[in-house]
């Protein structure tokens, strides 16, 4: 099966001489249709840089990205910024909602700059409201919604569409547990459905719901996890 | 973990046979603490030794004897309930006494030491989210059980992660014995 997502020897450094700082250093990193990685880490260790870079919303300083078997380095500007629309849905920590717009206006937006018409871009924005368990607020501005409301409303524009590479930085932020839980079920479920998700965090909780787990320090990928063998296992052993 | 006291649990719902008693026990538990018969009746006979709980007179020890909580059964079981568990001591956690060493010993790469046994914790607490994930929403026992475990990992990985960074700001450790010796802290 073809990776959805594929670094090779990603390295980003930032300044240069005395303040150079190397961000990430000899990335390679794997995702496929299907798999949920987690990138787990301390803060400053380069979780979120290789989700920008991931996502194209950077350019590594050496290294090659593909995406969906498309190398980023040789699409423009402008298939990038494509690709990014139709393809990657992102989930910020921060939410990053268009105040001024309602919720289903927000999950609509990314499809209608995509192109879609207003009506058909709202019908889809609607059902994937529907997925993430908020019809009733589709009217609502994000300052009229719960934290947990307005990050799953963020989680429906990532997935809105035919979002094949999700990538979500700290997606349960300050969330408490069964709302994360929440948010990680939508996440996981997109998985199921065929997409590849990427998710940076330092929340061990939340890093276990992955398939696979990669420990990330000072911008270098120092080990990883082995898929879990399933609970009966853990039942013998106990 | 009280058998003792999970089996009084079940009884004070009604009276329950040998074998229903374990099968009740391990679905209450979402199946992660197996628990052998032998077990079942050894407890039963030590409750009903005590006075806690009462047999079926007539019948001989088997899966279809049955038993029933007693006054005193219950009393116990409120009791129990409602008393702290014995936390008033730290326990001696065989991790903390692991990495203490580690940073004594010469040649150990003690951040290697953390993440080896982060790995293996996550890998762990990734086991339990897989129950929970494919629990029924409604296995309420079994979601309690898995989100006490993960709670519990979590907690050391978050003291490794503590740790880690502790030793990141710490000039390297001069091999030697753990305590200070007395003229050192004279000074």
């Amino acid at each position: 099966m073809t990776p959805v997502l594929e670094m090779r020897d990603v390295t980003k450094v930032y300044g240069s001489g005395e303040a150079e700082v190397h961000a990430l250093t000899g990335i390679d990193l794997v995702v496929r249709a299907g798999e949920m990685v987690a990138l787990m880490g301390p803060s400053g260790s380069g979780k979120s840089t290789l989700l920008t870079i991931a996502g194209s919303l950077e350019q590594p300083t050496t290294g090659t990205v593909v995406v969906e078997g498309r190398p980023l380095s040789e699409m423009s500007r402008s298939e990038q910024a494509r690709m990014r629309r139709r393809h990657i849905g992102y989930v910020f920590q921060d939410f990053n909602l268009l105040p001024g717009l309602t919720a289903v206006e927000n999950i609509a937006l990314p499809l209608e700059l995509d192109g879609t018409r207003a009506k058909v871009a709202a019908a889809a924005a609607r059902r994937t409201l529907g997925q993430v368990g908020l019809a009733e607020q589709a009217g609502r501005f994000p300052d009229e919604l719960s934290g947990g409301q307005r990050q799953r409303v963020a989680i429906a524009r990532a997935l809105v569409g035919q979002r094949r590479l999700l990538l979500a930085d700290e997606p349960s932020g300050a969330l408490d547990t069964k709302t994360g839980e929440t948010v990680i079920r939508l996440l996981r479920s997109a998985c199921k459905d065929g997409a590849a998700a990427v998710l940076a965090t330092h929340d061990a909780q939340l890093a276990a719901w992955a398939d696979r787990v990669v420990f990330i320090r000072d911008g270098v990928a120092v080990d990883q996890t082995t898929p879990p063998s399933g609970p009966e296992s853990l039942l013998a052993e106990s | 973990m009280s058998v003792r006291h999970a089996l009084l649990a079940l009884l004070s719902e009604g009276p329950k046979y040998g074998l229903q008693l374990r099968q009740e026990f391990e679905a209450r538990t979402g199946e992660v603490w197996p628990l052998n018969v032998g077990q079942v009746y050894t407890t039963v006979g030590r409750l009903e030794r005590d006075g806690l709980v009462e047999s079926d007179d007539a019948e001989e020890p088997g899966p279809q004897k049955g038993f029933r909580i007693t006054e005193a059964g219950r009393a116990e079981l409120a009791d129990w309930l409602a008393t702290p568990p014995s936390d008033q001591v730290p326990p001696r956690d065989e991790l903390v006494i692991k990495v203490l060493v580690a940073l004594r010993v010469p040649g150990v790469n003690v951040a290697g030491i953390l993440q080896a046994h982060r790995r293996h914790l996550i890998e762990t607490m990734h086991r339990y989210t897989r129950l929970k994930q494919d629990a029924a929403e409604n296995d309420i026992g079994l979601l309690l059980v898995a989100d006490a475990e993960i709670f519990r990992l979590e907690a050391i990985v978050r003291w490794l992660d503590a740790a880690d960074v502790r030793l990141r700001h710490l000039p390297p450790v001069e091999p030697g014995p753990v305590a200070a010796p007395m003229h050192q802290v004279r000074r």
